[in-house]
């Protein structure tokens, strides 16, 4: 059962949402003891990088996070947050993935917010991408991005310059645009991450 | 590459859909969530409720409509209509709502757009301006084209983009309910002045208005309700259409 990381960073409402239509459970991760009672989470997270990492620290996860060896999904603000550094607020995030998060403004012309559906590129196979075509369209809204990385990089998206639109590394796999809003893909890619059994694709 | 997006807006009243042309003469055109779920199963990008006579109290006939259609509905959707407040807002956020779209509440009151991108960052907050041209300019009218403002539309929008829009959806009323097509100079002319997406809206009677409305205006998006709701338009031929005229689309 999956546990979504409650750090109070936005609402997660329409992840449920998309949860209960994949038929996948999922319950709360509302304090330290609730680690236990899941084999998988979701780091959701909307708005403000800086924001978000003050709320986790707050909420006490941090650590518990870090050492998990259970497979962990961060979702568009979610998946900055495994990053080193945000320019977002200026901030020292997890460190999870030797990555920073870029502003995209200055750094391209097209218009900022990326908002809208884009083609993603798989660069490594990954798991949460089983049945994915290449070149499929997901729903993004970020001002923010994930720098490209041949190491960490499962996917890439094209807008004014190659960002990551999906990362991972052991355990650990996110996504900058939004599965619970990207259509029947974006909800296999949930159903996917339920299913994925980490370690056992290394055998 | 980033597509255009198809977006078809639902008007409710009562936790019904309706349509009005030029904003009168209103017809039932069926269940929102359920007409929600054809257009996602239709390939539609996104979509626009418009909560054309929110009040107080009938918030939570709203509520629930939100709440059904982010339970049902894949893809992301805006509300709009009687969002006066911050806390009107986050009510629709926590029901699951992904933007929210202020009209005359922003001109009235700037600052809500600055307090909506504080509080939820700038990707929720859509302004909508219904325009018309008058003598040669434009200007923003207030409360679904009844009441003229000495705003100038080129104006206002780079306000609401100042102050953290998110998005700018533009209604042209000189066109809107026409079915002539959408209103690709001003469309062009606003989207070259933008930083930030531009929905365009009003106009739209066949393929070919999307089409021109992508090629001449370069807008992210366009929108439309009657020619969807009617069937006039099938969503899968015109992103057929759209692709052939070599327009970046989701398909």
């Amino acid at each position: 059962m999956i546990g979504i990381i409650n750090y109070g960073a936005g609402n997660i409402f329409s992840l449920t949402a998309a949860l209960k239509r994949v038929g996948v459970a999922y319950g709360l991760v509302n304090e330290l003891s609730d680690f236990e009672l899941y084999d998988r989470f979701i780091i959701p997270g909307v708005g403000h990088a800086g924001t978000a990492i003050q709320r986790l620290h707050n909420s006490g996860f941090v650590d518990k996070i870090k050492q998990t060896k259970k497979p962990v999904l961060g979702i568009c603000v979610g998946m900055q947050l495994l990053s080193i550094y945000s320019e977002e607020g200026d901030v020292d995030l997890l460190g999870l993935m030797p990555l920073k998060t870029l502003h995209f403004e200055k750094r391209i012309k097209e218009k900022v917010p990326h908002m809208g559906w884009n083609t993603v590129c798989i660069k490594n196979s990954h798991p949460i991408f089983k049945d994915v075509p290449d070149k499929s369209y997901f729903y993004f809204v970020h001002s923010y991005f994930l720098e490209q990385s041949d190491l960490y990089t499962v996917a890439s998206c094209q807008y004014g310059l190659e960002f990551s639109a999906a990362i991972g590394k052991d355990n650990f796999v996110a996504v900058q645009f939004h599965p619970e809003k990207s259509g029947v893909l974006g909800e296999s890619l949930l159903h996917n991450f339920a299913h994925w059994q980490y370690g056992e694709e290394l055998v | 590459m980033l597509a255009k997006r198809i977006i078809p807006c639902l008007d409710v009243k009562d936790g019904r859909t309706v349509k009005g042309v030029n904003f009168v003469d209103l017809r039932d055109a069926g269940d929102p969530v359920e007409l929600a779920w054809q257009y996602s199963r239709q390939g539609a990008d996104e979509l626009v409720f418009l909560d054309i006579a929110a009040t107080q109290e009938n918030r939570k006939t709203t509520l629930d409509l939100v709440k059904a259609v982010a339970q049902q509905i894949n893809i992301p959707f805006t509300i709009g209509g009687g969002i006066n407040a911050v806390k009107d807002a986050e009510l629709l956020l926590n029901a699951g709502a992904d933007k929210v779209s202020i009209n005359s509440a922003a001109v009235r009151n700037p600052e809500l757009i600055d307090e909506l991108a504080k509080a939820f960052g700038k990707q929720f907050v859509v302004v909508a301006v219904d325009t018309r041209a008058s003598d040669g300019q434009n200007f923003v009218y207030l409360s679904g084209g009844n009441i003229k403002t000495t705003i100038e539309t080129e104006n206002w929008v780079l306000e609401a983009q100042e102050r953290g829009a998110g998005e700018i959806l533009l209604t042209s009323m000189d066109y809107d309910g026409t079915k002539a097509g959408f209103d690709n100079v001003l469309l062009k002319k606003i989207n070259d002045s933008l930083q930030i997406p531009l929905i365009a809206s009003g106009g739209a009677g066949k393929q070919q208005d999307f089409v021109d409305v992508f090629q001449q205006a370069n807008v992210d998006a366009a929108l439309a309700a009657s020619v969807f709701h009617y069937g006039e338009i099938l969503i899968p031929e015109l992103k057929e259409t759209l692709q052939r005229e070599g327009i970046a689309i989701r398909s």
